[in-house]
């Protein structure tokens, strides 16, 4: 059988496209179509003529705003959960210090409490210190979960002998071994984490949802909830608009990084 | 796994290790401690009364054939969701695995919806679907099936199982197709110059070598369709109509924050958190018997 | 490292300067939430606006918060975070809630009293005022928005169906005799966008807690939860399960179409698909300002069965709750009470009900009104308070004071939804309903230590 040639796949990969793709094109020409036509229901699988009309529409209201948010929150996010996570890990690994153990069990525990879970006790802890309605709020409690320590501890088990034995011959201290040698090493790994962190924070709802109760925090997967909510008068080709302006960031950052992401989500989760 | 450790410092792990481990204690073993405490509580909604409860909530949630509902419902729709979603996921990868022309091509086109927000994918499915605008949901209700998932019970789960699966094929496709790759081609070929077939390969020697990526993708489907899909569930029903697609998730929104039934709520996350607990440490001790890597 | 900084740096200083009292202009900033969306919404930020520019001590912020139920969780949860906005829009079922939630609130006659700004009660006319006040008369809480249930109806479509424009049903019977003479003429050109006859918005409110006053029926045992909180629910009575019955008929038959919960259905009246709908006074906004057809208000149909002598229907709408902290300084209360006073004033009560269909809440804003000759410019613009000041008052038509009521009607919803999906009677709708609400009440009642 011609390996090229093969019909069945194609057939079956060209409609799972389709199927994912669909809605996205929806959107997309939805965003170029009048809104009273499509609130009549006549919303089209073809561009309509209102050009970007709606993103100008868009762009003048809070949308902008709300996008700073949620990247501010998403690279908060992902860059907190690095640092704190490459810092555990190497201390789980390379050093033995007393309360080691429980420190380690008590940071896997995390893995076990979703946030949804805990989320109202949470938002009572956050009241307390006064993080309510503040950017801090946003991320600060995303930050905390373990998954990250889980992998980098997986890495930097890895990391040959050879390795840190040349470490201290050179007589490095232990911050330098991370700084030149650990880090380039997981550099692959961190770029993997980053992207699943970052679309991790971005797409958050539950968490902003409840914290930030002035609307000046609302992040954009929050505001674009909150249009379609009141769907009696809602303008759909600016919905539209602002649904495409919320999903490029992600879906830009998933296919930049598809190799490397791919690859370390499915190390992560091993 | 051990390894030598290197380092004899003292203070500087110590203080490695104090951010997370703050952040641990802050965010997870004190709310978790306040959630069971709360749980033992009754409390008015401003939280200026507050009396020792014991086990009354508890007592309630197991006697109440509401909460009983919603445990079947949500069961029923982690299964739907799950079986759904890695099913397709599993066909798409066993064809996006072989060697066609264009198959990086439709591997992107397939990884994208890893990137939207589970609210985001029910934003888009009320394009689709929505009775007045959504494309399909007008095609429907002109052609004389009256299609309004507010309305009716079995339309609005469809709606939110659809949804759900949808935005969760992208993750399992990863996940299977790594796993395929991984199935060792030289053994595959030996089968198939023994003369197995196809679908006979895949049965017996394929899925097989796919059991452990299939059952860490069957929890984490698991968790996802439990929780994760709050914001899908939110945007498209809100746990209408009636409490047809109110899942466990939902209905702990809706009695803490919406109805400030703090007791109530606290006891339902304490016994969604003894779940969590035991499917992670179900996983664990599956995966902990792997003998690679 | 560098963004971390700049992150954690910009955090120190909460986006909301909401515990900021003043702002660049030296003028104390008051935090006004509400709910009103659409035309109405257009005429909150206009009272601000005029409030704003009418005195320099003060600037009112209004916000828009989402729906009643969703502002009034936020309300609380921003409380206990020592967030509260100064004034909250809370609607009339929540006031059962409010009046337990001790220091988080200064009712009315307190800001009087502390603020020394004179905020009297005997402004408003009875049926408002008796909703918002305590038993012993002292005013709680600011009433805003009343409005009653109304029957607006599409004059060109009963033209059309062959009844009298000018003649609205008065009876249930006579509504759905209507309704039959409309869904046989629908999808004939004259009909043009009607697809069925009848709608309700905020169902439960307008066909079950406004049936019970308009007809002398109770809703709860103590006078409606007004003499205590041990109050039990009764509107599973026989009138009332007939009138649950008749509604599950009509819609069996396709003369009556529910179209969700609230104000979702009000869409379906101003765009014409639904020849009657049932709905809120203050709905008369977007119905001005979207209805492509000749349409008038008229008063709630009644049952002959039970009575031919309606009395008043029940107040809906919402009341301004003033919420502390523990940093509000007293020179922010003055300045809430002030602009209570502004609010109140006739010139801005008639203004708001001539605008946007809420009933003028003070003697005032009537007798302007009247004056302006307002009612012989907008024939049917008096219904509404009309149908409040029906008849003699009894305890079953004063209103509803129960704890957790929002939570009561949402039961009620989801009871009537799965009714309407054939999965249940009425009677079994409203007898769960009244089991799954007494719960609610006990629970309500126990945390509040009653």
């Amino acid at each position: 059988m011609n390996p090229h040639r093969d019909p069945v796949a194609h057939t079956i990969l060209v409609l799972g496209a389709i199927l994912f793709i669909a809605p996205l094109w929806l959107v997309f020409v939805g965003s170029t179509q009048d809104s009273a036509a499509i609130a009549r229901g006549d919303l089209s699988f073809l561009p309509g003529h209102e050009g970007f009309g709606s993103y100008t529409r868009v762009l003048n209201g809070p949308v902008p705003r709300m996008l700073m948010i949620s990247f501010g929150m998403a690279m908060a996010i992902a860059i907190g959960k690095i640092i704190i996570s490459v810092l555990s890990a190497f201390a789980v690994v390379f050093f033995r210090f007393p309360g080691r153990k429980i420190a380690f069990w008590l940071i896997f525990i995390t893995l076990m409490l979703p946030v949804e879970v805990r989320i109202i006790p949470t938002y009572s802890v956050m009241a307390g210190m006064g993080l309510i309605n503040t950017f801090t709020g946003l991320w600060l409690p995303l930050i905390a979960s373990a998954t990250a320590t889980l992998l980098f501890r997986q890495v930097f088990l890895a990391i040959p002998d050879e390795l840190v034995e040349a470490a201290r011959m050179d007589g490095a201290g232990p911050l330098r071994f991370l700084w030149d040698i650990v880090l380039p090493v997981s550099a692959a790994n961190v770029a993997a984490l980053f992207v699943i962190l970052f679309i991790f924070g971005w797409n958050q709802y539950l968490w902003p949802l409840l914290v930030a109760t002035n609307p000046r925090l609302d992040t954009i997967v929050i505001g674009i909830v909150k249009m379609v909510a009141v769907e009696t008068e809602t303008d759909w080709s600016a919905v539209m608009a602002t649904a495409m302006l919320a999903l490029l960031p992600p879906v830009v950052v998933v296919l930049l990084m598809q190799r490397w992401f791919v690859a370390g989500l499915t190390e992560v989760e091993k | 796994m051990e390894r030598r450790t290197i380092f004899g410092h003292l203070w500087l792990p110590v203080a490695l290790v104090a951010p997370q481990f703050l952040l641990t204690l802050i965010f997870f073993l004190w709310p978790a401690g306040q959630a069971v405490w709360s749980s033992l509580t009754r409390q008015d909604p401003f939280g200026l009364h507050s009396q020792f409860a014991g086990l009354d909530n508890f007592v309630f949630l197991f006697t109440d054939p509401l909460y009983r509902d919603s445990i079947g419902r949500t069961v029923f729709f982690m299964i739907a969701v799950s079986a759904i979603s890695m099913s397709l996921a599993l066909l798409l990868a066993v064809f996006a695995d072989r060697e066609i022309k264009g198959r990086f091509t439709y591997r992107t086109l397939l990884i994208w919806p890893y990137a939207i927000a589970p609210a985001m994918a029910a934003v888009l499915w009320i394009l689709l679907l929505q009775p007045r605008i959504g494309i399909l949901g007008v095609w429907l209700n002109r052609h004389g099936i009256a299609w309004d998932y507010h309305l009716n019970d079995t339309q609005a789960m469809l709606m939110i199982v659809l949804a759900s699966a949808w935005k969760q094929v992208s993750y399992n496709f990863i996940f299977f197709l790594a796993g395929l790759q991984s199935v060792s081609r030289s053994v595959l070929e030996a089968a198939r110059m023994d003369g197995a077939r196809g679908w006979h390969r895949f049965r017996t020697i394929t899925f097989p070598l796919l059991a452990p990526t299939t059952f860490f993708l069957l929890v984490v489907n698991f968790v996802y369709a439990a929780f994760d899909t709050f914001g899908t569930i939110q945007a498209l029903t809100q746990g209408g109509p009636g409490k047809a697609t109110e899942t466990l998730m939902v209905k702990v929104y809706r009695d803490g924050v919406v109805n400030l039934d703090i007791g109530s709520s606290s006891a339902q996350s304490v016994i969604l958190m003894l779940g969590v607990i035991g499917l992670t440490a179900m996983q664990f001790r599956f995966l902990g018997r792997r003998q690679t890597t | 490292m560098k963004r971390r900084t700049l992150l954690a740096a910009s955090a120190v200083t909460p986006l909301a300067a909401m515990g900021r009292a003043r702002a660049q202009s030296g003028k104390l900033q008051l935090v006004w939430w509400h709910s009103m969306s659409g035309a109405n919404g257009e005429e909150i930020n206009r009272l601000a606006k005029a409030f704003n520019d009418s005195q320099s001590e003060a600037e009112v912020q209004a916000i828009f918060k989402g729906g009643y139920a969703d502002s009034l969780t936020a309300a609380i949860a921003a409380w206990r975070a020592d967030q509260a906005p100064h004034l909250v829009q809370i609607f009339e079922v929540g006031t059962g809630s409010m009046l337990a939630a001790g220091p988080a609130t200064k009712q009315v006659w307190q800001l009087a009293k502390e603020t020394g700004v004179a905020l009297d009660p005997a402004i408003y006319i009875p049926g408002v005022r008796g909703y918002y006040s305590l038993p012993d008369g002292r005013l709680a809480s600011k009433p805003f928005n009343s409005s009653t249930a109304v029957m607006w109806y599409n004059k060109d479509a009963f033209a059309a169906a062959g009844l009298d424009p000018e003649k609205a049903p008065a009876t249930w019977p006579e509504v759905i005799a209507a309704a039959k003479a409309i869904k046989a003429k629908v999808g004939t050109p004259e009909m043009g966008a009607v697809k069925f006859p009848v709608t309700s918005s905020w169902m439960i409110w307008a066909q079950l807690e406004q049936f019970g006053a308009i007809h002398d029926l109770p809703f709860a045992t103590k006078a409606n939860g007004f003499e205590g909180l041990d109050a039990e629910l009764v509107f599973n009575g026989p009138h009332q399960v007939a009138q649950w019955d008749r509604l599950l008929g009509m819609a069996k038959d396709g003369l009556y179409e529910y179209g969700g919960r609230d104000t979702v259905p009000d869409a379906l009246f101003y765009s014409g698909q639904a020849a009657i709908g049932f709905g809120s006074s203050a709905g008369r906004g977007d119905i001005v300002r979207n209805a492509k057809f000749k349409w008038a208000a008229a008063f709630l149909p009644i049952d002959p069965a039970v009575t031919t002598n309606p009395i008043n229907s029940i107040i809906g709408g919402a009341s301004l709750w003033t919420m502390t902290t523990k940093q509000r300084t007293d020179a922010e209360y003055k300045a809430v009470a002030h602009f209570l006073t502004f609010l109140s004033s006739p010139e801005q009560d008639a203004h708001f009900h001539q605008t946007t269909g809420y009933v003028p809440v003070t003697f005032a804003g009537y007798e302007k009104s009247k004056a302006e000759g307002y009612y012989d410019k907008a024939p049917g613009a008096d219904v509404a308070i009309k149908q409040l000041s029906r008849g003699t008052m009894t305890a079953n038509s004063r209103g509803l004071r129960l704890g957790r009521l929002a939570e009561i009607r949402a039961i009620l919803y989801e009871e009537t939804e799965k009714a309407l999906q054939g999965q249940q009677t009425g009677k079994q709708a409203l007898d769960n309903g009244v089991q799954r609400g007494n719960r609610v009440l006990r629970e309500f009642q126990k945390s509040v230590g009653g």
